[in-house]
Protein backbone atom coordinates (compact mmCIF):
# COMPACT_ATOMS: atom_id res chain seq x y z
CA UNK A 1 0.00 0.00 0.00
CA UNK A 2 0.72 3.42 -0.66
CA UNK A 3 -0.32 6.55 0.88
CA UNK A 4 -0.68 9.93 -0.65
CA UNK A 5 -2.00 12.71 0.88
CA UNK A 6 -3.74 15.42 -1.56
CA UNK A 7 -5.72 17.54 1.49
CA UNK A 8 -3.66 18.18 5.26
CA UNK A 9 -5.27 20.95 6.21
CA UNK A 10 -8.48 21.44 8.72
CA UNK A 11 -11.26 23.47 8.53
CA UNK A 12 -10.56 25.59 5.51
CA UNK A 13 -8.25 25.75 2.92
CA UNK A 14 -5.72 28.07 3.11
CA UNK A 15 -2.62 29.23 0.35
CA UNK A 16 0.89 31.11 1.66
CA UNK A 17 0.53 34.79 0.56
CA UNK A 18 2.64 37.41 -1.53
CA UNK A 19 4.16 38.92 1.61
CA UNK A 20 4.64 35.45 2.77
CA UNK A 21 6.45 33.79 -0.90
CA UNK A 22 8.79 37.34 -0.77
CA UNK A 23 9.78 37.50 2.60
CA UNK A 24 11.06 33.75 1.96
CA UNK A 25 12.87 34.27 -1.16
CA UNK A 26 14.76 37.09 0.17
CA UNK A 27 15.33 34.93 3.36
CA UNK A 28 16.89 32.18 0.97
CA UNK A 29 18.91 34.54 -1.32
CA UNK A 30 20.43 36.17 1.97
CA UNK A 31 21.32 32.47 2.91
CA UNK A 32 23.12 32.03 -0.45
CA UNK A 33 25.75 34.61 0.53
CA UNK A 34 26.21 34.96 -2.83
CA UNK A 35 27.01 31.57 -3.60
CA UNK A 36 27.13 30.71 -7.64
CA UNK A 37 24.31 28.00 -8.73
CA UNK A 38 24.65 26.24 -12.03
CA UNK A 39 21.12 25.59 -12.61
CA UNK A 40 18.18 24.38 -11.16
CA UNK A 41 18.86 21.57 -9.43
CA UNK A 42 22.35 22.84 -7.48
CA UNK A 43 19.52 25.22 -6.49
CA UNK A 44 17.47 22.83 -5.19
CA UNK A 45 19.57 20.84 -3.70
CA UNK A 46 20.95 24.04 -1.56
CA UNK A 47 17.34 24.66 -0.26
CA UNK A 48 17.25 21.40 0.81
CA UNK A 49 20.03 22.67 3.46
CA UNK A 50 17.51 24.98 4.87
CA UNK A 51 15.79 24.78 7.45
CA UNK A 52 12.39 22.50 7.27
CA UNK A 53 9.81 26.00 7.55
CA UNK A 54 11.79 27.75 4.88
CA UNK A 55 11.60 26.79 1.36
CA UNK A 56 8.79 23.68 2.22
CA UNK A 57 5.22 24.13 2.11
CA UNK A 58 3.21 22.00 4.19
CA UNK A 59 -0.19 22.82 1.26
CA UNK A 60 -3.68 23.98 2.37
CA UNK A 61 -6.05 21.86 0.93
CA UNK A 62 -8.43 20.37 3.35
CA UNK A 63 -8.91 17.02 3.94
CA UNK A 64 -8.19 14.24 1.20
CA UNK A 65 -5.97 11.20 1.53
CA UNK A 66 -5.60 8.48 -1.03
CA UNK A 67 -4.56 4.96 -0.23
CA UNK A 68 -3.29 3.70 -3.30
CA UNK A 69 -3.40 -0.46 -3.61
CA UNK A 70 -0.15 -2.02 -5.17
CA UNK A 71 0.28 -1.94 -8.96
CA UNK A 72 1.37 -0.14 -11.81
CA UNK A 73 -0.20 3.68 -11.10
CA UNK A 74 -1.40 3.77 -14.73
CA UNK A 75 -3.44 0.63 -14.85
CA UNK A 76 -5.26 1.54 -12.00
CA UNK A 77 -8.89 1.74 -12.22
CA UNK A 78 -9.96 1.09 -8.28
CA UNK A 79 -9.15 3.91 -6.02
CA UNK A 80 -9.61 4.07 -2.68
CA UNK A 81 -10.15 7.84 -0.81
CA UNK A 82 -10.49 9.56 2.64
CA UNK A 83 -12.99 12.37 2.39
CA UNK A 84 -13.69 14.93 -0.36
CA UNK A 85 -11.47 18.22 1.06
CA UNK A 86 -10.57 20.76 -1.54
CA UNK A 87 -7.52 18.36 -1.59
CA UNK A 88 -9.55 15.89 -4.13
CA UNK A 89 -9.60 18.37 -6.83
CA UNK A 90 -5.71 18.06 -7.71
CA UNK A 91 -6.29 14.41 -7.56
CA UNK A 92 -9.17 14.33 -10.05
CA UNK A 93 -7.00 16.45 -12.49
CA UNK A 94 -4.10 14.22 -12.02
CA UNK A 95 -5.92 11.37 -12.97
CA UNK A 96 -7.93 12.53 -16.06
CA UNK A 97 -4.04 13.65 -17.11
CA UNK A 98 -3.22 9.92 -16.73
CA UNK A 99 -6.14 7.93 -17.84
CA UNK A 100 -7.86 10.44 -20.06
CA UNK A 101 -11.74 11.08 -19.93
CA UNK A 102 -12.92 7.59 -20.91
CA UNK A 103 -11.34 6.41 -17.54
CA UNK A 104 -14.00 3.77 -16.41
CA UNK A 105 -13.39 3.69 -12.57
CA UNK A 106 -14.64 3.10 -9.64
CA UNK A 107 -14.15 5.60 -6.53
CA UNK A 108 -14.52 4.07 -3.07
CA UNK A 109 -14.46 7.10 -1.00
CA UNK A 110 -14.51 6.91 2.97
CA UNK A 111 -16.27 9.92 4.69
CA UNK A 112 -14.52 10.88 8.59
CA UNK A 113 -17.88 12.90 8.63
CA UNK A 114 -20.06 15.27 6.66
CA UNK A 115 -18.84 18.64 7.90
CA UNK A 116 -18.01 21.53 4.94
CA UNK A 117 -13.91 20.78 4.76
CA UNK A 118 -14.44 17.22 3.97
CA UNK A 119 -16.73 17.12 1.43
CA UNK A 120 -16.19 20.89 -0.36
CA UNK A 121 -14.08 19.19 -2.94
CA UNK A 122 -16.50 17.10 -4.54
CA UNK A 123 -18.27 19.44 -6.74
CA UNK A 124 -14.85 20.14 -8.53
CA UNK A 125 -13.52 16.37 -8.50
CA UNK A 126 -14.24 16.02 -12.09
CA UNK A 127 -13.99 12.16 -12.70
CA UNK A 128 -17.67 12.67 -11.01
CA UNK A 129 -19.12 14.21 -13.77
CA UNK A 130 -17.95 11.31 -16.68
CA UNK A 131 -20.31 9.12 -17.34
CA UNK A 132 -18.57 5.22 -17.18
CA UNK A 133 -17.12 6.09 -13.64
CA UNK A 134 -18.91 4.98 -10.22
CA UNK A 135 -18.35 7.08 -7.06
CA UNK A 136 -19.36 5.01 -3.92
CA UNK A 137 -19.38 7.24 -0.92
CA UNK A 138 -19.35 5.21 2.83
CA UNK A 139 -19.61 6.18 5.54
CA UNK A 140 -20.89 6.14 9.43
CA UNK A 141 -23.50 8.62 8.90
CA UNK A 142 -26.98 8.45 7.82
CA UNK A 143 -27.69 11.81 5.75
CA UNK A 144 -24.46 10.93 3.42
CA UNK A 145 -26.87 11.57 0.23
CA UNK A 146 -28.54 14.45 1.87
CA UNK A 147 -25.14 16.57 2.82
CA UNK A 148 -24.15 16.22 -1.02
CA UNK A 149 -27.09 16.66 -2.33
CA UNK A 150 -27.53 20.18 0.08
CA UNK A 151 -23.95 20.94 -0.87
CA UNK A 152 -24.57 21.22 -4.92
CA UNK A 153 -28.16 22.39 -4.55
CA UNK A 154 -29.11 26.39 -5.54
CA UNK A 155 -28.23 29.03 -4.48
CA UNK A 156 -24.62 27.15 -3.52
CA UNK A 157 -23.79 25.68 -6.88
CA UNK A 158 -24.77 25.73 -10.20
CA UNK A 159 -24.59 21.71 -10.90
CA UNK A 160 -27.21 20.03 -9.01
CA UNK A 161 -26.15 16.12 -8.00
CA UNK A 162 -28.30 14.24 -9.54
CA UNK A 163 -26.73 16.09 -12.84
CA UNK A 164 -23.85 14.15 -12.64
CA UNK A 165 -22.51 12.20 -15.31
CA UNK A 166 -20.93 9.15 -12.72
CA UNK A 167 -23.05 6.46 -11.17
CA UNK A 168 -23.19 7.74 -7.28
CA UNK A 169 -23.84 5.23 -4.52
CA UNK A 170 -23.88 5.73 -0.90
CA UNK A 171 -23.47 3.12 1.74
CA UNK A 172 -24.01 3.44 5.31
CA UNK A 173 -21.23 1.06 7.30
CA UNK A 174 -21.74 0.27 10.70
CA UNK A 175 -19.03 1.09 13.15
CA UNK A 176 -16.70 -2.12 14.61
CA UNK A 177 -17.70 -4.43 12.00
CA UNK A 178 -15.47 -5.91 9.23
CA UNK A 179 -15.89 -5.17 5.68
CA UNK A 180 -14.17 -6.10 2.36
CA UNK A 181 -14.22 -3.35 0.16
CA UNK A 182 -11.52 -2.77 -3.05
CA UNK A 183 -9.46 -5.57 -1.56
CA UNK A 184 -9.21 -4.10 2.07
CA UNK A 185 -10.32 -4.89 5.25
CA UNK A 186 -11.98 -1.96 6.49
CA UNK A 187 -13.17 -1.25 10.18
CA UNK A 188 -14.99 2.29 11.59
CA UNK A 189 -15.17 3.61 14.85
CA UNK A 190 -17.30 6.29 16.24
CA UNK A 191 -15.00 9.16 17.63
CA UNK A 192 -16.16 12.16 19.41
CA UNK A 193 -16.80 15.06 17.44
CA UNK A 194 -19.43 17.26 16.82
CA UNK A 195 -22.65 15.15 15.03
CA UNK A 196 -20.20 12.48 15.31
CA UNK A 197 -17.06 11.14 13.24
CA UNK A 198 -15.85 7.85 12.31
CA UNK A 199 -12.22 6.83 12.21
CA UNK A 200 -11.17 4.00 9.88
CA UNK A 201 -8.70 1.67 10.03
CA UNK A 202 -7.73 -0.55 6.86
CA UNK A 203 -5.75 -3.41 6.37
CA UNK A 204 -3.96 -5.29 3.45
CA UNK A 205 -1.68 -8.10 3.12
CA UNK A 206 -0.42 -7.30 7.10
CA UNK A 207 -0.18 -3.97 6.32
CA UNK A 208 -2.57 -1.25 8.40
CA UNK A 209 -3.54 2.08 7.92
CA UNK A 210 -5.57 4.28 10.06
CA UNK A 211 -7.21 7.50 8.98
CA UNK A 212 -8.76 9.21 12.45
CA UNK A 213 -9.43 12.76 12.26
CA UNK A 214 -11.92 15.64 13.84
CA UNK A 215 -11.65 13.49 16.68
CA UNK A 216 -11.53 14.77 20.32
CA UNK A 217 -10.09 12.53 23.43
CA UNK A 218 -10.49 13.49 26.28
CA UNK A 219 -8.85 10.03 27.61
CA UNK A 220 -10.56 10.09 30.95
CA UNK A 221 -12.38 6.74 30.92
CA UNK A 222 -10.43 4.01 30.94
CA UNK A 223 -12.50 2.31 27.61
CA UNK A 224 -11.76 5.28 25.46
CA UNK A 225 -8.39 5.02 26.03
CA UNK A 226 -8.54 1.06 24.96
CA UNK A 227 -10.92 1.81 22.27
CA UNK A 228 -8.35 3.58 20.40
CA UNK A 229 -5.15 2.00 21.48
CA UNK A 230 -7.21 -1.51 20.16
CA UNK A 231 -8.15 0.47 16.91
CA UNK A 232 -4.49 2.09 16.43
CA UNK A 233 -3.04 -1.47 17.35
CA UNK A 234 0.39 -1.95 15.34
CA UNK A 235 -0.85 0.14 12.34
CA UNK A 236 2.25 0.85 10.38
CA UNK A 237 0.71 4.43 9.64
CA UNK A 238 -1.95 6.45 12.17
CA UNK A 239 -3.75 9.64 10.15
CA UNK A 240 -4.23 11.62 13.64
CA UNK A 241 -6.16 14.87 14.05
CA UNK A 242 -3.07 16.85 15.54
CA UNK A 243 -5.47 20.51 15.20
CA UNK A 244 -4.33 21.76 18.76
CA UNK A 245 -2.14 21.77 21.66
CA UNK A 246 -2.87 19.95 24.02
CA UNK A 247 -3.01 22.82 26.46
CA UNK A 248 -5.40 24.10 24.20
CA UNK A 249 -7.90 20.89 23.42
CA UNK A 250 -8.49 21.38 28.00
CA UNK A 251 -8.69 24.82 28.05
CA UNK A 252 -10.07 27.39 25.19
CA UNK A 253 -11.03 24.53 22.68
CA UNK A 254 -12.39 22.17 25.06
CA UNK A 255 -15.63 20.33 23.16
CA UNK A 256 -14.16 21.70 19.77
CA UNK A 257 -13.43 18.40 18.34
CA UNK A 258 -10.15 17.90 18.27
CA UNK A 259 -7.13 16.43 19.08
CA UNK A 260 -3.61 17.20 19.71
CA UNK A 261 0.11 15.94 19.16
CA UNK A 262 0.61 15.00 22.17
CA UNK A 263 -2.61 12.49 22.53
CA UNK A 264 -1.13 11.01 18.95
CA UNK A 265 2.07 10.17 20.34
CA UNK A 266 0.94 8.72 23.32
CA UNK A 267 -1.91 6.86 21.84
CA UNK A 268 0.54 5.48 19.02
CA UNK A 269 3.17 4.97 21.46
CA UNK A 270 0.53 2.41 23.47
CA UNK A 271 -0.79 0.80 20.08
CA UNK A 272 2.44 0.35 19.25
CA UNK A 273 2.25 1.81 15.87
CA UNK A 274 5.50 2.85 13.63
CA UNK A 275 4.08 5.97 12.16
CA UNK A 276 2.38 8.75 12.87
CA UNK A 277 1.05 11.37 10.95
CA UNK A 278 -0.15 14.70 12.20
CA UNK A 279 -2.81 16.03 10.08
CA UNK A 280 -5.88 18.55 9.77
CA UNK A 281 -3.39 21.35 10.45
CA UNK A 282 -4.78 24.47 11.95
CA UNK A 283 -5.23 26.94 8.98
CA UNK A 284 -3.78 29.76 10.82
CA UNK A 285 -0.57 28.09 11.52
CA UNK A 286 2.04 29.18 9.22
CA UNK A 287 4.60 26.68 7.59
CA UNK A 288 7.47 27.49 10.28
CA UNK A 289 4.82 26.81 13.11
CA UNK A 290 3.69 23.43 11.49
CA UNK A 291 7.51 22.37 11.33
CA UNK A 292 7.98 23.22 15.19
CA UNK A 293 5.51 21.29 15.76
CA UNK A 294 6.88 18.35 13.85
CA UNK A 295 10.15 18.79 15.65
CA UNK A 296 8.40 18.86 19.16
CA UNK A 297 6.29 16.24 18.49
CA UNK A 298 9.46 14.03 16.82
CA UNK A 299 11.50 14.98 20.46
CA UNK A 300 8.29 14.02 22.45
CA UNK A 301 8.58 10.97 21.07
CA UNK A 302 12.26 10.45 22.01
CA UNK A 303 12.26 10.67 25.37
CA UNK A 304 9.00 9.58 26.30
CA UNK A 305 10.49 6.22 24.21
CA UNK A 306 11.04 4.22 27.38
CA UNK A 307 12.48 1.14 25.33
CA UNK A 308 9.61 0.58 23.03
CA UNK A 309 10.86 0.70 19.51
CA UNK A 310 10.87 4.27 17.54
CA UNK A 311 7.80 5.64 16.20
CA UNK A 312 8.56 8.33 13.61
CA UNK A 313 6.80 11.04 13.43
CA UNK A 314 5.35 13.04 10.48
CA UNK A 315 3.83 16.29 10.18
CA UNK A 316 1.37 15.76 6.75
CA UNK A 317 1.59 17.76 4.03
CA UNK A 318 -0.14 18.31 0.30
CA UNK A 319 2.06 15.74 -2.19
CA UNK A 320 3.03 13.61 0.76
CA UNK A 321 3.60 10.06 -0.23
CA UNK A 322 3.99 7.02 2.49
CA UNK A 323 4.97 3.45 1.21
CA UNK A 324 4.14 1.13 3.51
CA UNK B 1 3.98 7.90 41.99
CA UNK B 2 3.97 9.09 45.34
CA UNK B 3 2.40 12.23 46.91
CA UNK B 4 3.94 14.16 49.83
CA UNK B 5 2.46 17.46 51.01
CA UNK B 6 3.39 20.53 53.48
CA UNK B 7 2.37 23.70 53.81
CA UNK B 8 3.97 26.96 54.56
CA UNK B 9 1.05 29.75 55.60
CA UNK B 10 -1.52 29.48 52.68
CA UNK B 11 0.47 27.86 50.13
CA UNK B 12 0.02 24.24 49.92
CA UNK B 13 3.16 22.41 48.88
CA UNK B 14 2.70 19.19 46.64
CA UNK B 15 5.09 17.08 45.71
CA UNK B 16 4.49 13.85 43.24
CA UNK B 17 7.35 11.49 42.70
CA UNK B 18 7.76 8.63 40.16
CA UNK B 19 5.67 8.65 37.15
CA UNK B 20 1.99 9.75 36.23
CA UNK B 21 0.51 8.17 33.27
CA UNK B 22 -2.99 6.93 31.70
CA UNK B 23 -2.24 4.15 34.27
CA UNK B 24 -2.17 6.07 37.64
CA UNK B 25 -3.37 9.48 36.64
CA UNK B 26 -6.86 8.56 38.47
CA UNK B 27 -4.61 7.43 41.88
CA UNK B 28 -3.02 11.02 41.33
CA UNK B 29 -6.54 13.02 41.32
CA UNK B 30 -7.42 10.99 43.95
CA UNK B 31 -4.58 12.09 46.18
CA UNK B 32 -5.08 15.33 45.29
CA UNK B 33 -8.42 15.80 45.88
CA UNK B 34 -8.45 16.21 49.82
CA UNK B 35 -6.20 19.21 49.67
CA UNK B 36 -8.55 20.73 47.09
CA UNK B 37 -11.27 21.30 49.71
CA UNK B 38 -8.36 22.57 52.15
CA UNK B 39 -8.11 25.32 49.14
CA UNK B 40 -11.57 26.10 48.21
CA UNK B 41 -12.65 26.64 51.46
CA UNK B 42 -9.37 28.95 52.26
CA UNK B 43 -8.46 30.53 48.96
CA UNK B 44 -5.42 28.77 49.73
CA UNK B 45 -2.91 28.86 46.69
CA UNK B 46 -0.91 25.28 45.53
CA UNK B 47 2.35 24.49 43.89
CA UNK B 48 3.52 21.70 42.57
CA UNK B 49 7.28 20.65 43.28
CA UNK B 50 7.91 18.91 40.24
CA UNK B 51 11.65 18.02 41.59
CA UNK B 52 10.81 14.36 41.61
CA UNK B 53 8.67 13.49 38.88
CA UNK B 54 9.78 11.40 35.83
CA UNK B 55 7.15 11.52 33.48
CA UNK B 56 3.70 12.98 33.31
CA UNK B 57 0.93 11.92 30.36
CA UNK B 58 -1.55 14.11 28.87
CA UNK B 59 -3.74 12.13 31.53
CA UNK B 60 -1.77 13.50 34.28
CA UNK B 61 -1.57 17.05 33.10
CA UNK B 62 -5.62 17.21 32.66
CA UNK B 63 -5.36 16.40 36.28
CA UNK B 64 -3.62 19.60 36.90
CA UNK B 65 -6.18 21.18 34.65
CA UNK B 66 -8.73 20.26 36.73
CA UNK B 67 -6.74 21.24 40.22
CA UNK B 68 -6.61 24.72 38.68
CA UNK B 69 -10.58 25.08 37.67
CA UNK B 70 -10.99 24.07 41.20
CA UNK B 71 -8.40 25.90 43.26
CA UNK B 72 -8.82 29.01 40.65
CA UNK B 73 -12.60 30.98 41.56
CA UNK B 74 -12.05 30.98 45.15
CA UNK B 75 -8.91 33.03 44.48
CA UNK B 76 -6.68 30.42 44.85
CA UNK B 77 -3.60 30.11 42.05
CA UNK B 78 -1.77 26.86 40.73
CA UNK B 79 1.95 26.87 40.25
CA UNK B 80 4.71 24.67 39.38
CA UNK B 81 8.34 24.50 39.95
CA UNK B 82 11.41 23.14 39.54
CA UNK B 83 10.57 20.55 36.97
CA UNK B 84 13.21 17.86 35.69
CA UNK B 85 14.52 18.19 31.87
CA UNK B 86 11.47 15.74 30.75
CA UNK B 87 8.60 17.33 32.27
CA UNK B 88 9.96 20.57 31.59
CA UNK B 89 9.85 19.68 27.69
CA UNK B 90 6.06 17.72 27.79
CA UNK B 91 5.57 21.09 29.40
CA UNK B 92 6.60 23.37 26.54
CA UNK B 93 5.34 20.83 23.53
CA UNK B 94 1.76 20.67 25.31
CA UNK B 95 1.72 24.10 25.73
CA UNK B 96 0.62 23.72 29.71
CA UNK B 97 3.73 26.55 30.41
CA UNK B 98 1.56 29.35 29.00
CA UNK B 99 -1.04 27.57 31.27
CA UNK B 100 0.60 27.03 34.83
CA UNK B 101 3.54 29.84 35.84
CA UNK B 102 6.38 27.59 35.77
CA UNK B 103 9.52 28.66 38.51
CA UNK B 104 12.70 27.37 38.50
CA UNK B 105 12.56 26.37 42.11
CA UNK B 106 9.92 25.72 44.66
CA UNK B 107 11.36 29.22 46.83
CA UNK B 108 10.63 31.28 43.50
CA UNK B 109 7.66 29.82 43.20
CA UNK B 110 6.33 30.26 46.92
CA UNK B 111 7.23 34.00 46.71
CA UNK B 112 5.55 34.98 43.73
CA UNK B 113 2.38 33.01 45.55
CA UNK B 114 2.40 34.70 48.51
CA UNK B 115 4.87 36.52 51.23
CA UNK B 116 3.36 35.08 54.06
CA UNK B 117 4.52 31.68 52.52
CA UNK B 118 7.89 32.63 51.32
CA UNK B 119 8.93 33.91 54.73
CA UNK B 120 7.74 30.61 56.43
CA UNK B 121 9.63 28.42 53.53
CA UNK B 122 12.41 30.28 54.61
CA UNK B 123 12.12 29.31 58.13
CA UNK B 124 12.01 25.75 57.33
ZN1 LIG C 1 -12.40 18.93 9.66
ZN1 LIG D 1 -15.35 18.32 11.59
Amino acid sequence: MRVRFWGTRGSLPVALTAAELRMRMARALVAARGRKFSGQREAESFLDELPRGWAHTWGGHSSCVQIELDGPRDQAREFVLCDLGSGVRRFGQELLATLGRDMRCTFHVFMSHLHWDHIMGFPFFTPAYLPGNTVRIYGGHANLRAAFERQQDAPSFPVPLSALGARLEFVQLEPDRRYDIAGLNVKAKLQRHSGGSYGFRFERNGRAVVYSTDSEHTLEAREEIDGFVDFFRDADLVIFDAMYSLADVMTVKADWGHSSNVVGVELCQLAGARHLALYHHEPIFGDERIAEIEAETRRLEEITRAGRSPLQVTAAWDGLEIEL
Amino acid sequence: MALSTSRCADVLLLRPKGRIDHNNAEEFADAVKPYLADCKAGGDSLIFDLSELEYISSAGLRVLMLVSKNVGPNGGKVALAQPQRVVGEILQISRFKYVFPIHDTVAAGIAALSPDAAAAYART
